[in-house]
């Protein structure tokens, strides 16, 4: 999808959500992404940030607010029009969500074939992130034979096969060693570098403060945005 | 394509979709039983409407006390007012051994001589030209007294309403059998639909369209409504092949040939590709109406 510089990715105003007849889990929630950012979203555990992604993606409906992505009013998008958007967003999700009886392989060329790609080019493409990602040697086991590095992996494959405008990756270095740990995060700041819109949920407070992107953090259902302590690509925020 | 063969759900494992060709196999068998009986008996009634209404029968009672050739004489009389009449095309008269034969059930074995035999003229009309019966009969009985013409019309128009009652019959069973074929795939998908439900949330979040993942359910149901139709099919040929040789038999006395025509047998290939293509459609409708509640 093109997107106009001129607007954000994502901008959200006075956002609530509830689940069920539950208490507000997000409170009046304000931000903005804009085009080829990169934000950390940090919390404790239960604060919200799965939640806050979740409505990104638009896995949920607020119950309040406003939301717009990529520029358009999400409560007056019509629902045959959201997969044109979802296809612009990229998931890693917390619990990886790969479909437990496809191969690696098909799991990662997923939003290539719903995107209606040709079976040849899906296979060129999916193969070479495979060797990128290191999962060349498992392209045909299936989620319950992968380790949960593995998985991890193929999970973040599959959100970036098909070069979303924007990518949200929710805890995408938790179940990986250090080192594959860096290389992930090297493959957000590439994307980043090319246009990529980026939000990573985490709780690595080392990582966040070593990368020095702008930083999102909700406590109590409310959401506070710190500045990057080193210059952004395009521009500050 | 509205049906996909690729699927990225395991609809394949769905502890229902082993038995939904079984299930679709014995209601395709019942549909062909229904159809061939529903197609059989239209031809039948067909024929009798336009063969049989074109045919009289003039009953030309005896005088036992009349001479033979006087009998003779009387006989050659209505032969000829007949054969004049316009609309007649063809009269002939019933030998006195085949009127013996047909009385044979009310009178068992009886010599010709034994009864003042009636004699009987079949008379074949042109079905365009309408002719008046009662005009016939009034014309015979002046100058033959006691003479009857049988149109048949009464009995025919009882038969024909019975085939027609036993026809929407048929085709009632028919449209039962497919609602209740129907209602399997509609109860098959929408449990594939919360079984798979948590894969197809990732699909969708993948930027799939409601089609996409319709397609793959309707490919699955397509796949096994045919073969089901397949199966149903081939079990139901050799009943229908039983069925038409005894039907063959019976064909010797009054009913006319009752076996399928050949345009019959072609509308029972088509059985099984119906079926895959009523579980398709159904099935796709299943899914688009219940995912469009889903975000
Ligand atoms: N589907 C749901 N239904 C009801 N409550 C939910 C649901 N998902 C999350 N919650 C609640 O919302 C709150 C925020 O959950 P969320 O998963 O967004 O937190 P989080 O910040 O991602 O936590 P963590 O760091 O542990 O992943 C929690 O109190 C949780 O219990
Ligand atoms: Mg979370």
């Amino acid at each position: 999808m093109d997107i106009d510089p001129a607007t954000s990715i994502a901008r959200f105003e006075n956002v609530g959500l509830r689940y069920g007849l539950g208490p507000e889990v997000l409170q009046d929630v304000t931000f903005e992404l804009k085009p080829g950012s990169y934000h950390f979203l940090v919390g404790p555990s239960g604060a919200g940030k799965s939640s806050l992604l979740k409505l990104t993606y638009l896995a949920h409906r607020p119950s309040r607010g406003l939301m717009h992505l990529f520029g358009r009013d999400i409560a007056t998008t019509p629902r045959e029009n959201l997969p044109a958007l979802r296809r612009s967003i990229g998931v890693v999700f917390q619990e990886y969500r790969l479909l437990q009886h496809l191969s690696t392989f098909d799991n990662v060329a997923l939003p290539l074939r719903v995107a209606g790609m040709r079976e040849p080019d899906i296979k060129h493409h999916v193969e070479e992130l495979l060797v990128w990602v290191g999962l060349q040697d498992h392209m045909n086991a299936r989620p319950p034979t992968l380790s949960g590095g593995q998985k991890q992996r193929a999970s973040i494959a599959r959100a970036v096969i098909a070069r979303p405008s924007l990518l949200m990756a929710d805890e995408p270095t938790g179940n990986v060693d250090e080192r594959m740990g860096y290389r992930l995060m090297h493959l957000f700041e590439e994307l980043n570098k090319l246009g990529t819109t980026v939000v990573v949920a985490t709780h690595n407070e080392a990582m966040v403060r070593e990368l020095g992107h702008p930083v999102m953090r909700i406590e109590n259902g409310t959401l506070n945005v710190t500045p990057g302590t080193k210059a952004q690509n395009g521009r500050a925020l | 394509m509205m049906f996909s063969r690729r699927t990225d759900l395991p609809l394949d494992k769905d502890p229902l979709s082993h038995f939904l060709p079984w299930l679709i196999a014995f209601m395709v068998y019942l549909a062909a039983l229904a159809q061939a009986g529903l197609i059989s008996l239209d031809v039948l009634a067909q024929r009798w409407d336009t063969g049989m209404a074109a045919q009289l029968t003039v009953q030309i009672p005896s005088d036992p006390d009349a001479s033979e050739a006087a009998n003779v004489r009387r006989l050659q009389k209505a032969l000829n007012m007949i054969s004049n009449t316009p609309g007649v095309v063809h009269t002939a008269v019933v030998s006195e051994a085949k009127v013996l034969q047909l009385l044979s059930p009310w009178l068992g074995v009886v010599q010709a001589a034994d009864v003042p035999l009636p004699r009987l003229i079949d008379v074949e009309t042109d079905p365009d030209m309408q002719l008046d019966v009662r005009i016939l009969q009034q014309k015979l009985s002046s100058t033959i007294p006691g003479t009857q013409v049988d149109d048949h019309g009464v009995w025919l128009a009882r038969l024909i309403e019975m085939v027609r009652t036993l026809e929407v019959l048929a085709a009632g069973v028919l449209a039962l059998i497919l609602s209740a074929a129907m209602g399997t795939v509609v109860f098959t998908t929408r449990t594939g639909l919360t079984v798979h439900h948590e894969a197809i949330e990732v699909l969708h979040l993948t930027g799939a369209q409601d089609s996409y993942i319709a397609k793959q359910f309707a490919g699955r149901a397509w796949a096994m409504g045919f073969k089901g139709g397949i199966i149903g099919l081939s079990l139901a040929l050799p009943t229908l092949l039983v069925l038409s040789y005894v039907a063959d038999g019976l064909q010797a006395g009054m009913l006319p040939d009752m076996s399928l025509p050949l345009a019959g047998w072609l509308s029972l290939a088509v059985l099984p590709l119906a079926a895959g293509l009523a579980a398709g459609f159904t099935a796709r409708f299943t899914v688009m109406r219940n995912l469009r509640r889903m975000i």
